[in-house]
């Protein structure tokens, strides 16, 4: 047996060295790729200590052997606070490859216009826990998004994220193991559709947040999906607004205006099926003068809903709530509205439910300290205009 | 043989071009990156002594970015006859042509410089008529040169600190993308320190000490220059008699993160604005919820909690050393002890 010991160190230091090389390889043709060029990553699993990061190209494609095939792992990461980095670019192309185990956010794109994620896999290996990154696929102020066939695990905020952005399309794409599965956030004119969130905490959220450059999110639509099963206990490091979402969320829509949610199935999330609230029921502090922090013309219309006849799943304040409070028992409603309304905007209804399956809805009244707790949604039976489709340009 | 075509046709070029322009050394069309830092003819002398030619000035920042302890120099080589205009606010407006040099060193011992020092890398950051151009020179260990690296490098380092303690850390030198990740103004390659609050100070030029703002005025490089005791001036963020708890934090701030944390800068996505005017208690990060900070929250509420260090998620960033959660992201692997300290005792002085 001993005989083999120094050829077993030969080889690990040979595999450490070529390591090494590969990771300055690819940094060097990051920097000197001409625009329009393909990078290519071979098959096989490379362990890099640094961000690699391409800035300032256009019409560039990095290009794996495959999602699970060409696996970037960052678990030696010492340096950069992301896997891959995109910045300042135009028309990039990030295809059939996986990010493993970055200490920050796995693959963050900002400024770029026309960014496409295809076939692209980010995770964190073993348990999801509060060390692992925060974001898997994490655009941010960009235009021209398309993010499909993409797999996220186990980010402690989001799988998939886009922050402040415009005309986007996330599809056919599945998020599991992450505390929000997908999560469109101050963004405009964005289609979610064909896509699966599954044992997250909640599976697809639409926020708006205060104090951010993009104000405005706005004309989001999510249909076709399957969201089901997102009881997974939230293991978000507090501070960070996903922190408070309750585990057992299928889909929730935070202080955001113009969302059309239809056509989905969300199944067996335990606690919120759909949550509509303000900003206020975060119960965080406002100081930004021009943020809204009320939800409008939020249309759920042609969704099928199921749950389990289990009790409420979410913990915390709301978890008390609707445990002691509003005592829900296991009949917890699946459409629930916080009530918080805009006093300015009387006699406007900020949502329309219609024609969804086994759909049983509450609004909480909650600026009213739950005084007036309804369970009828006659109300809120109308109709909205629907949404414009997300049009993306991402060729030249 | 074959090598040697490009080369050829790279000459034929440059003769084709040098016919129609006899001056191109102006700036004109972006010269190609020399291999070596001595092709540039900064210094005179030997290399590794750092001995700036005429017409290379040589400057300070009051209060510099921290860089795992390294120890810099400055160097500034702005085009002969084109002075730069004064501006209070920003960083000067130097002109195309400019050359801002800065090497990066670590005493043998920081209690004796007669002990020598270990050059590790020259910064450039040439201005040239499409906009500001980083490149990155690294030294061999013999000190004789410092050769062109767009990849950048890491190599372990050792050195007595002030105290006399043995430090020593693996020192990372960036690639050119990492260069922009905090040269970065409205994504444009911008200079982050030699604006006029930083140079208001005095420095040693051999002979005499003198206001480096009045320098520059004296030796035509500075023009339209108010008095200088209109000037603004950033403290010295060590020096207790420079300026207030709170000025000599935010200088430290101002020059530790804003080039990220501002309007203008890559992480405006966040809203935490750190610059030096910035007002606005919640820009600044007082009672402010984070946006992505993921686990860089460390299970904290706010950015700055006013009395409270230990509940402020800028105190928990900028005192770890974990890749994905410390602050600054780039340019250092161990945390400022110092300057932590000060902004510590900045948050405890703000009222509960």
């Amino acid at each position: 047996m001993k005989h083999w010991l120094p050829f077993i160190l030969l080889f690990a230091t040979q595999v450490a060295f070529a390591q090494a090389d590969f990771q300055k390889k690819l940094q060097r043709q990051l920097i000197l790729a001409d625009d329009g060029d393909t990078i290519r990553l071979e098959a096989g699993t490379f362990f890099l200590t640094s961000t690699m990061s391409l800035e300032g190209k256009n019409d560039i494609t990095l290009l794996g052997a495959g999602k699970d095939r060409t696996t970037l792992s960052f678990k030696g990461q010492t340096e950069g606070a992301e896997g891959l980095r995109v910045s300042n670019g135009k028309r990039i192309v990030l295809e059939n490859f996986t990010i493993q185990d970055a200490k920050g956010d796995a693959i963050k794109t900002m400024n770029v216009e026309g960014i496409t994620f295809r076939r692209v896999k980010t995770e964190w290996t073993g348990e999801p826990k509060a060390e692992n990154g925060g974001y898997g696929l994490y655009p941010v102020l960009c235009q021209n998004v398309l993010i499909e066939e993409c797999e996220a695990i186990g980010a402690s905020d989001a799988g998939i994220y886009v922050g402040q952005s415009r005309h986007i399309i996330v599809r056919n794409s599945r998020a599991y193991h992450n505390v929000a599965g997908i999560e469109i956030e101050n963004s405009q004119m964005a289609d979610v559709y064909d896509n699966e969130a599954t044992e997250n905490t909640g599976g697809i959220l639409i926020f708006d947040l205060p104090d951010l450059e993009q104000k405005k999110g706005g004309n989001v639509r999510v249909f076709n999906n399957k969201i089901h099963h997102n009881n997974y206990p939230n293991f978000a490091p507090a501070g960070n607004i996903v922190a408070t979402v309750p585990q057992g969320t299928g889909i929730l829509v935070l202080a955001t205006n113009d969302v059309e949610i239809f056509d989905n199935t969300i199944t067996a999330n335990n606690s919120l099926g759909t949550g509509v609230i303000s900003y206020y029921t975060t119960e965080k502090p406002i100081k930004d003068p021009e943020y809204y922090p009320y939800p409008t013309r939020i249309y759920i219309h042609d969704n099928v809903y199921e749950r389990d006849r289990v009790r409420y799943q979410g913990k915390g304040r709301l978890g008390m709530l609707f445990r002691y409070k509003l005592r829900f028992g296991k009949k917890v409603p699946d459409i629930v509205f916080d009530g918080v309304l805009d006093d300015s905007r009387k006699g406007v209804l900020p949502l329309c439910i219609q024609n969804n399956q086994n759909a049983k809805f509450v609004n909480l009244d909650a600026a009213n300290d739950f005084k007036n707790v309804s369970r009828n949604a006659t109300l809120y039976n109308c109709t909205l205009d629907p949404l414009k489709k997300a049009a993306l340009t991402l060729n030249k | 043989m074959i090598r040697s075509i490009p080369v050829f046709l790279f000459l034929t070029l440059v003769g084709f071009l040098c016919a129609f322009k006899s001056d191109w050394s102006a700036g004109v069309l972006p010269a190609a990156p020399k291999e070596t830092l001595s092709e540039y003819r900064f210094f005179t002398g030997a290399l590794a002594k750092q001995v700036p030619q005429d017409g290379v000035m040589p400057y300070a920042l009051n209060t510099p970015l921290f860089s795992d302890y390294a120890e810099k120099l400055r160097f500034v080589k702005i085009p002969v006859g084109q002075p730069v205009a004064y501006n209070s606010d920003n960083v000067l407006d130097f002109p195309v042509g400019t050359t801002l040099i800065k090497t990066f060193y670590y005493p043998v011992d920081a209690r004796d410089a007669a002990k020598g020092r270990r050059l590790m890398e020259t910064r450039l950051l040439l201005h040239e008529a499409s906009g500001w151009k980083a490149l990155e020179y690294i030294w061999n260990d013999e000190q004789t040169e410092a050769y062109l690296e767009v990849a950048g490098d890491t190599k372990p380092v050792a050195w007595i600190d002030a105290k006399g303690q043995s430090q020593s850390l693996v020192y990372s030198m960036p690639n050119l993308n990492q260069c922009k990740g905090c040269h970065n103004k409205n994504e444009k390659m911008t200079p982050i320190g030699p604006s006029v609050r930083q140079l208001n100070g005095e420095l040693n030029y051999g002979e005499t000490t003198e206001n480096q703002l009045a320098h520059w005025q004296e030796t035509g490089l500075l023009t339209s220059m108010p008095a200088l005791e209109t000037i603004p001036k950033l403290p010295k963020w060590n020096d207790a008699t420079a300026g207030t708890i709170e000025s000599r934090a935010r200088a430290w701030l101002d020059i530790n993160c804003a080039h990220c944390h501002s309007p203008s800068g890559p992480a405006r996505t966040s809203g935490l604005f750190l610059h030096w005017q910035e007002t606005d208690p919640t820009h600044l990060g007082v009672m402010k919820t984070p946006v992505a900070a993921g686990r860089g929250s460390g299970g904290r509420e706010y950015s700055i909690v006013p009395g409270e260090p230990d509940k402020s998620i800028l105190m928990y960033r900028i005192s770890s050393e974990d890749p994905g959660a410390m602050m600054p992201e780039l340019g250092r692997k161990t945390t400022h002890l110092e300057g932590v300290a000060l902004v510590r005792e900045w948050i405890e002085t703000l009222a509960r």
